[in-house]
């Protein structure tokens, strides 16, 4: 398919764009296969807009006279008003834009005719490999190994091919156990806590059914995470209600009889259409215009966003206390393993561990905790808040987490290594990127698209030291505890850098994290003169006694 | 102390307000000014001071089997739950709360006893250091239009305003009088603030007793003679910041609002902020949320919306943001007034003073201008913050609005502001401490025949002695965000209006930040001055060593570790940062000692750790340290792990919920 047949007209002149907190600038509209370009041609403010189309989450457009009006609302959650006169061209630019942002194949992405602007410095493809995780793994046990059961994706679909799972279950118990969890997704480490041996696994609900089937391979599996005499529990993310009926259905949950030696705890985490909801009404809360104040909390309250960030982490933080405080092994599920397990068992993890707090780390829980541990990415951030499709499969369970994790982030500003702009680009790029990172919704998924081939990672371009230097924190210092943040309602803002980060005034806070910037880059640049001279006096005075 | 009837009981338990498993056991002393509960613990002996003070309500509750609750709320937003072994003790205790919590004469207030062992002088010097006279010559008058009058000078004209006031040139003791006999109170319209640039200015005053019809020349003459003081402009706003409907009831009473009719050139306009009384209830019922045991989220925005609390505040930042736009963009002066002219008006003219002049957002401007718009022009402190036994009704928490608009502002405005929020904090606390003179009484009359400045200690020298502590780190004087005037975002920005927890969850350090930025960059900046420092003595050295090129001026060099030092505030914490009670599931776990904590104190840098620098401390015997180190371990709660389950390790107790 050429783009070109999907635009009729390329180019309009003497568009007005309009956006909140700025001035209306004219200048000329453009669209091209992948982006819509603004360029205005005021000599004193030249300024640029690119924007992907796959950013749009949807349009409206309208009438007065023969001036059109198209309102592009992006899946990054900001508004643009564009005012282009002709109804023609008008009615074809916003035709086109609304073929081009709906585009069904994958393969038509903008992904895969990028091409970088920049040197590849690292491939982000090969920089987070599951064997180098557990080679740093096997240098302090060795109770676990690398299990290459699902090499062709035969064993389960989502999962990625090496997996690490209990030294002493073999490949063959692994198969028999992919029978008994829902959609193959048997437990595997999330994550060993060092500090006392403890590990965090997750897997899908296991198929019990109605009839209490079992699977003794099952049980060996995650029993062989527990110390002798220890228990362990199990994190079920389904109230006790759903997890019962899931058993008609042919699933269930792990009963006591054939468990023994493992508690069950639920703890609800929302899934699907209820937070696609949260979300939207949040996003139109956020953007109501009205000066009520009354009207604002109530709709921050009806939207019920901050409940479920609140859930969430709490649930989070309970697998994490139950990791290192009762220093208890933690088995973490829901349904199907792909949304509400994958939050906690990462939220538990920057709780617990320091190296999720660094740059590099992050990018690798990521990696390891959502692209290969089988989130559909693809399916969940189709679309934002501002579309009506309403599919079912819509959820932004990730968006969730990273707001969770800036909520933890709030509370220890000192004590992750990337910045609260990190987490935003993010959020961007799972929805609409330049590059091949969120596309298709598991590692087999990729494969088949040969997006290490075909695409740009994110990683090869925001790991390059003049991108990543804006996403540091300044305040950062390495802090090896356990961070345990407050989950009250006092401690929970509405995370305002994404939701209100279109329409709010941003300047002053911008002066404002400039100013810390410029606190630690003094700080540092006077240490560096300060040992320098130190040094530099003190082969002097060496120098002197020698002489 | 022939109010306290039981000066010591033991084996009192301190509550955990987030959590009951959560107590301590101690005693617990009234003395003529506090009450104190010391902890029975092994080395810390951890102590918690109250000032009778700051207790707004003592609550007892029913017996039960473990002894008898006291219940002590207190105006800085503490809560403290006791349990009491002994019901006839409890009673005791509680009726000379009661007694010690209501002073009814003034000398009953700790100002009068509290001595920070400074000498005369100093003291003097203290109340010196906000000087009025100083300040509005800083604005520019007396000049051209405006003048001083003394037509109050024995407070023969109005007994709660100044006897210093600023007039315009051409308001005559006879204007003054006539239109001061047309308003409430005898407030009749005076300088609040004066803008040097265009000639505008912010006047107050209290209503006009103009009821249906009445009207009188010389207090028409008198809003004359404001506009005529600002030559650039043809008119005056006059603000009345109460509720139309209000303002209408007041006819009435004969009171009322300006006849735009009979007033030549005003722009006369409603600013709906409630009264005091829609304020204190409000307050209360906020105070009820933030008090809630574990809330859900929508418990806790559901009440926090149905108090109307951020609602009244942006009423008030707007009417502030309103004045200030006139002044600084039309060039208009403003006449404020409310009912009395005490409360709306003293929180509407000084938020828009400090929206227009940097000077009222550096530490020493912000206490002048509470001194200016709150203290002189006689806000009642005494009975709005009820230091001594009166009308319950007269209490309301005017000022805290006005602090928490400053919050407010901070917040939307980081860099503006050479203070922190633990500046408010404090500031809040003293309005209430009673602890230094200067919030004492109803007027800067009473004040004086109390002999207030010989008899106390100013609350300004204080926080100024300790001003390295209320630094915001982020101000710098010559940055954008210090000049000119501020203007904040009106509509339809409710989203920038956030529930302040650091003040009314003040006592919860749990449910902070645990780590505080303004405290790392002060630190760091801290570290930036001795590096200034030892690079300018390093290069001098240098220099020296050149010049000499032989090496016998060899100075003994003072090596120290900059990197270990500075490291300090990583290693060098004390809050432990625990888990809070994430799950009731986990009740019956088998546990392990739940002691293993404290390898867990992420905490570096809260608030805490100022303790020591913390003026109410500092300055005296440590009164608070109790109390801070008491409310460090509140919230976070130490795991959900009674101690008393340690030692069992089988158990049958299933916890699976549902």
């Amino acid at each position: 398919m050429e783009f070109a047949e999907l635009i009729k007209t390329p180019r309009a002149d003497n568009v007005v764009l309009h956006r909140p907190f700025h001035l209306a600038v004219e200048g000329t509209l453009c669209l091209t296969g992948h982006h819509l370009i603004f360029s205005s041609r005021r000599r004193d403010n030249a300024e640029e807009l690119w924007l992907l189309h796959s950013n749009i989450d949807s349009i409206e457009k309208r009438f007065v006279g023969s001036l059109g009006t198209i309102v592009i609302k992006c899946k990054d959650l900001r508004i643009i008003q564009l005012d282009i006169p002709g109804m023609e061209e008008c009615l074809n630019i916003a035709s086109s834009i609304e073929a081009l942002s709906t585009l069904d194949s994958v393969t038509l992405m903008y992904p895969f005719f990028y091409r970088p602007m920049f040197e590849v410095q690292e491939d982000g493809w090969s920089s987070f490999l599951l064997e180098q995780e557990f080679e740093h793994l096997s240098s302090v046990t060795n109770e676990w190994r690398l299990s290459c059961v699902n090499k062709e994706f035969s064993v389960c679909p989502s999962y990625p091919p090496v997996v690490i799972v209990p030294k002493s279950i073999d490949d063959e118990a692994l198969r028999k156990v992919a029978l008994f969890r829902y959609g193959g997704r048997f437990p595997v480490l999330s994550y060993y806590h060092k500090k006392n041996g403890m590990a965090m696994m997750r897997s899908s609900q296991p198929l019990t059914g109605t009839n209490g089937r079992r699977c003794k391979e099952d049980e060996k599996l995650i029993n062989a995470t527990l110390r002798s005499g220890r228990r362990g529990f199990v994190i079920d993310t389904r109230p006790l209600t759903v997890a019962q009926q899931a058993r008609a259905k042919g699933g269930g949950f792990e009963q006591e009889v054939h468990y023994p030696q493992w508690r069950r705890i639920h703890k609800y985490i929302e899934r699907f259409h209820i937070l696609q909801e949260s979300f939207i009404k949040l996003v139109e809360a956020c953007n109501d215009q009205s000066h009520n104040m009354d009207r604002w909390l109530s709709k921050l309250e009806a939207s019920n966003w901050l409940t479920h960030i609140k859930e969430l982490l709490t649930a989070a933080c309970l697998a994490a206390q139950c990791i290192d405080r009762e220093g208890a092994s933690v088995l973490v599920h829901g349904s199907e393993g792909t949304d509400s397990t994958l939050q906690v068992t990462s939220l538990a993890q920057i709780i617990l561990d320091p190296k999720c707090r660094t740059i590099r780390g992050f990018e690798a829980l990521v990696v390891r905790e959502w692209l290969q541990a089988g989130h559909p990415f693809q399916q969940r951030c189709a679309q934002s808040a501002y579309s009506n499709s309403k599919q079912k499969w819509e959820a932004p369970v990730f968006l969730l987490f990273l707001e969770c994790v800036w909520q933890i982030h709030r509370q220890f500003p000192c004590s992750f290594e990337f910045n609260e702009h990190f987490l935003i680009l993010l959020f961007e790029h799972a929805y609409a990127s330049q590059f091949g990172t969120f596309l298709g919704n598991n590692e087999s998924e990729r494969a088949k698209l040969k997006l290490p081939q075909k695409t740009m990672s994110l990683w090869s371009w925001v790991n390059r030291p003049e991108e990543l230097s804006r996403f540091q924190n300044p305040l950062y210092e390495a802090n090896s505890l356990v961070i345990w943040p407050s989950v009250a309602p006092q401690s929970l803002q509405l995370w305002e850098g994404v939701f209100l980060r279109w329409n709010r005034p941003s300047r002053f806070l911008e002066e404002a994290e400039e100013e810390r910037i410029n606190i630690i880059k003094y700080n540092k640049e006077l240490q560096a003169k300060v040992n320098a001279l130190r040094r530099q006096l003190a082969e002097m005075e060496a120098d002197g006694v020698v002489q | 102390m022939e109010h306290i009837r039981m000066p010591k009981v033991e084996n009192v338990r301190l509550l955990d307000r987030l959590s009951s498993r959560r107590a301590v056991v101690g005693t617990l002393y009234l003395t003529a000014t506090h009450v104190i509960f010391v902890e029975n613990g092994s080395e810390t002996r951890k102590e918690t001071w109250v000032l009778h003070s700051q207790i707004s309500s003592i609550e007892k509750q029913a017996t039960t089997a473990t002894g008898c609750p006291l219940l002590i709320r207190c105006k800085n937003f503490q809560v403290i739950h006791l349990v009491i072994p002994q019901e006839r003790d409890c009673h005791d205790v509680y009726i000379s709360l009661i007694r010690l919590a209501r002073p009814v004469k003034y000398e009953e207030l700790y100002c009068f006893s509290f001595n920070p062992k400074l000498d005369k002088e100093e003291r003097e010097q203290g109340w010196k250091l906000v000087d009025l006279n100083e300040e509005y010559n800083r604005m520019g008058v007396p000049n051209n239009y405006w003048q001083i009058s003394d037509v109050n000078r024995d407070y023969g004209v109005c007994d709660s305003y100044p006897t210093e006031v600023y007039v315009p040139k051409s308001a005559t003791a006879h204007i003054i009088v006539g239109s001061s006999k047309f308003r409430s109170r005898r407030r009749f319209p005076a300088l609040s603030y004066y803008c040097k640039g265009n000639n505008a200015s912010i006047c107050r005053s209290s209503q006009p007793l103009s009821g249906f019809s009445a009207r009188c020349l010389e207090d028409e003459q008198m809003l004359q003679a404001i506009r005529k003081a600002n030559p650039g402009s043809d008119f005056i706003y006059v603000v009345d910041t109460r509720p139309k409907l209000n303002a209408m009831a007041n006819r009435a009473a004969g009171k009322g609002y300006e006849n735009e009719d009979n007033y030549s050139n005003i722009k006369f306009q409603f600013i709906g902020i409630e009264n005091i009384h829609v304020m204190r209830n409000s307050l209360q019922k906020m105070l009820e949320v933030c008090e809630l045991k574990s809330p859900s989220m929508s418990d806790f925005l559901w009440g926090l919306e149905n108090s109307g609390w951020l609602k009244h505040i942006k009423a008030i930042m707007d009417a502030g943001i309103f004045i200030a736009k006139a002044v600084a963009e039309e060039g208009v002066s403003v006449l404020v007034h409310c009912s009395d002219g005490w409360d709306r008006t003293a929180q509407v003219c000084s938020v828009a003073s400090l929206l227009l002049d940097p000077y009222y957002r550096t530490m020493k401007g912000f206490m002048v201008l509470i001194e200016k718009d709150w203290v002189s022009f006689g806000h009642k402190f005494n009975h709005r913050y009820g230091n001594l036994d009166g009308d319950p009704k007269e209490i309301s928490p005017v000022i805290d609005q006005f602090i928490e608009c400053v919050w407010q502002l901070m917040e939307q405005f980081p860099c503006a502001f050479e203070f922190n929020e633990r500046f408010l904090i404090h500031i809040q606390h003293h309005i209430y401490s009673c602890q230094f003179g200067n919030f004492l009484c109803n007027s800067q009359k009473e004040r004086r025949e109390l002999k207030i400045k010989e008899r106390t200690y100013s609350l300004w020298a204080h926080l100024w002695k300790n001003r390295a502590d209320y630094l915001n780190p982020l101000y710098r004087p010559d940055h954008s965000q210090t000049q000119g005037t501020l203007h904040p975002q009106i509509a339809p920005c409710n989203f920038l209006y956030k529930f302040w927890s650091g003040m009314y969850n003040r006592f919860e350090k749990g449910l902070h930040p645990r780590q505080s930025v303004t405290d790392y960059l002060m630190a760091v900046k801290e570290e930036t001055q001795q590096l200034e420092e030892e690079l300018e003595v390093l290069q001098e050295r240098l220099a020296n060593l050149q010049r000499s090129q032989s090496g016998n001026n060899k100075v003994k060099s003072k090596q120290q570790d900059r990197s270990k030092q500075f490291g300090l505030y990583t290693s060098n914490n004390s809050l432990a940062n625990t888990p809070q009670e994430y799950s009731n599931d986990l009740k019956s776990f088998p546990s392990r000692s739940p002691s293993q904590g404290d390898e867990d104190s992420a905490l570096i840098l809260t608030q805490d750790n100022l303790k020591s620098s913390d003026p109410d401390l500092s300055a005296n015997s440590d009164q608070e340290s109790g109390v801070e180190d008491l409310s460090c371990r509140s919230p976070s709660g130490g795991g959900c792990l009674p101690s008393e389950d340690s030692g069992k390790d089988s158990d049958e107790a299933v916890f699976l919920a549902g």
